[in-house]
């Protein structure tokens, strides 16, 4: 079988149902869909398994927020690579900000450890299961999540440094 | 600014806390003794920590700790104009900064749809791979350094400035370059740089040959490297391993092959691959590839296509300065870009370059305002190093060192 967008995602929504691949897009090539947390682990398991995809590679993983989403304002996506088609997807899972908890991805992939370190550090994702889920760049003591779009980059009530034109 | 929105501090948080306290009482053993590798040592090429667990010489147990130089990139970058963007990617692998410059640089344009010249296509490799030169010179002869052999290092070292002198003639820096822009190159390659690049050609291959000839059939390098920190292509694969070190442990994946970039196709070079992936592997790798990348700097200058060195995009790349003074557009340009008041379209993008330690990939978000509204960096190192404890337990701490130094763990990287 020829790895193709339509094809794997014709493939995916067969094995997952219509109501769990939602908002398939192609914004670069790289075929975008979004998911839910109850079957992110099942269906990377799926693409990890399956003889014709053989999508074993975690590219990378990045935490989004959209702070004006109500009830989905932080994203998640996994970008997998099967290095064998050379295909890749790219997954998201929407969670609410009261409640960013995904299940790990540790199990399948080892790499998947630092990257939800990384995710929980900046973005405040709780991953469960994860075997050690601290901060990994940002000091132990921080009491905030600095990715996320309420803190601003510098402290605006700075008075010595007025400069409005070079996007401060 | 804690108190506001305190999302992730639910029970779930606490209670993890709590798990995470109970891990580290356990880890205590009373007949290990702790030692602490770095963060400043000078055999960690840069700051990491690392606390081992040792019994005697081996080291049963490693905890590292990153972030020392971390410089919110990311976030820095939420809050800046596309193009001033491009100093913060020099500062990640400070080894190769242009391919990771001319890698944004794609990434924007990818967004942007700009169709970028062959000319200035070529230049782009032809910086690109110089870059790789001196980023694997750098972690093989400071293998060698690590090693016992001093020697190859000053005398690789030499070569590096030379390469440094035709960045400098390029883009007119040395170490975080800042070259090129988004749309192309900011300028033509001068007489001065080709007979640079010309003259790097012809000396540079028997440099290399003659360091190649001090260490790779050298007893005491072989004694110290073979079989040390070695990884099996299955585990670095799950682990994310790119670039040298995959390939060192035997797998063939290379992006400039896969999905090449930036003319790549038009190059006939090889991809060498190792066995084992231990410390002599990523060695030879990495020979290997320097070599690679001349025969690539060789076919590109030979064939330096004719036509411009940047893309008509007269939106987004800056006109040439005697127009600004002339012409009433090319001032426009000029204000509306240096003041960042350009918007991008909306989008979604990720673009990825071979760096010098694997992918390099940019995954852009734009919201259609003036700067990105997400920019996350792939960096190779960052992914790689965590599957350093699991490549030195059970090894000696000499070990170690050259397992750290030999896959190229660059700080800036690592930390971003």
């Amino acid at each position: 079988m020829e790895l193709t967008n339509e094809n794997v995602l014709g493939k995916l929504i067969a094995q997952f149902g219509e109501e769990n691949i939602v908002d398939a897009y192609n914004p670069d090539g790289i075929m975008t869909f979004t998911t839910n947390r109850e079957n992110i682990i099942a269906l990377i398991q799926y693409l990890y398994d399956d003889k014709d995809l053989q999508v074993q590679f975690l590219t990378t993983m990045a935490g989004i927020h959209f702070p004006d989403h109500k009830g989905r304002e932080m994203c998640m996506m996994y970008q997998l690579h099967s290095l064998r088609h050379n295909f890749r997807l790219r997954i998201k899972v929407f969670v609410p900000a009261e409640d960013p908890v995904l299940p790990t991805l540790t199990n399948i992939y080892a790499t998947a450890n630092w990257m939800e370190r990384e995710a929980y550090d900046f973005y405040g994702f709780i991953f469960t299961g994860h075997p050690n889920l601290i901060r990994i760049l940002n000091i132990e003591e921080m009491e905030y999540h600095p990715m996320l779009k309420q803190y601003p980059l510098e402290d605006q009530t700075r008075e010595d440094k007025i400069d409005t034109y070079f996007g401060r | 600014m804690a108190t506001d929105n305190k999302t992730a501090d639910t029970d779930q948080l606490q209670e993890f806390r709590d798990n995470r306290d109970l891990k580290l009482q356990d880890k205590k053993n009373e007949n290990l003794t702790t030692l602490n590798l770095g963060p400043t040592h000078p055999a960690t090429h840069g700051i990491f920590q690392n606390i081992l667990q040792m019994d005697g010489e081996v080291i049963m147990d490693a905890v590292p700790t990153i972030g020392y130089i971390h410089r919110a990139f990311e976030k820095i970058a939420e809050r800046r104009p596309f193009y001033q963007i491009t100093p913060l990617t020099d500062r990640m692998n400070y080894c190769s900064s242009p391919i990771n410059n001319m890698g944004y640089h794609m990434t924007v344009e990818k967004l942007l749809g700009i169709e970028i010249p062959k000319r200035a296509q070529y230049i782009r490799v032809i910086m690109m791979e110089l870059a790789r030169i001196s980023d694997h010179l750098i972690c093989n002869s400071i293998l060698g350094v690590d090693s016992g052999a001093f020697t190859g290092f000053l005398y690789v070292m030499q070569e590096r400035e030379h390469i440094y002198d035709i960045y400098e003639e390029v883009c007119g820096a040395r170490l975080t370059t800042n070259m090129g822009r988004i749309g192309g190159m900011e300028r033509d390659l001068s007489p001065k740089a080709l007979h640079l690049i010309g003259e790097f050609l012809k000396r540079f291959p028997k440099v290399w040959a003659e360091f190649e000839k001090m260490l790779t059939r050298n007893r005491i390098f072989i004694d110290r490297t073979v079989g040390v920190g070695a990884i099996s292509a299955e585990r670095a694969l799950n682990y994310g391993f790119t670039g040298p070190n995959l390939r060192a442990a035997g797998v063939d994946y290379d992006v400039r092959v896969m999905n090449p970039y930036s003319s790549y196709e038009d190059f006939e070079f090889e991809i060498p691959v190792g066995e084992k992936g231990d410390t002599y592997d990523r060695f030879l790798v990495r020979n290997e590839e320097v070599w690679q990348s001349l025969k690539i700097i060789e076919q590109a200058y030979k064939n330096l296509p004719e036509g411009s060195y940047h893309a008509d995009a007269p939106h987004y790349y800056l006109p040439p300065k005697q127009e600004v003074y002339t012409s009433m557009e090319a001032l426009i340009y000029h204000f509306k870009i240096v003041m960042g008041e350009i918007d991008a379209p909306k989008g979604e993008v990720y673009h990825s370059v071979e760096g010098g330690n694997g992918e390099l990939g940019f995954y852009l978000i734009s919201d259609g305002g003036r700067t990105p509204y997400r920019l996350h960096f792939r960096r190779p190192c960052f992914i790689y190093y965590q599957a350093y404890t699991e490549m030195i337990k059970g090894g000696q701490l000499a070990d170690a060192i050259l397992t750290l130094s030999s896959l190229n763990v660059i700080a800036g990287e690592l930390d971003a």
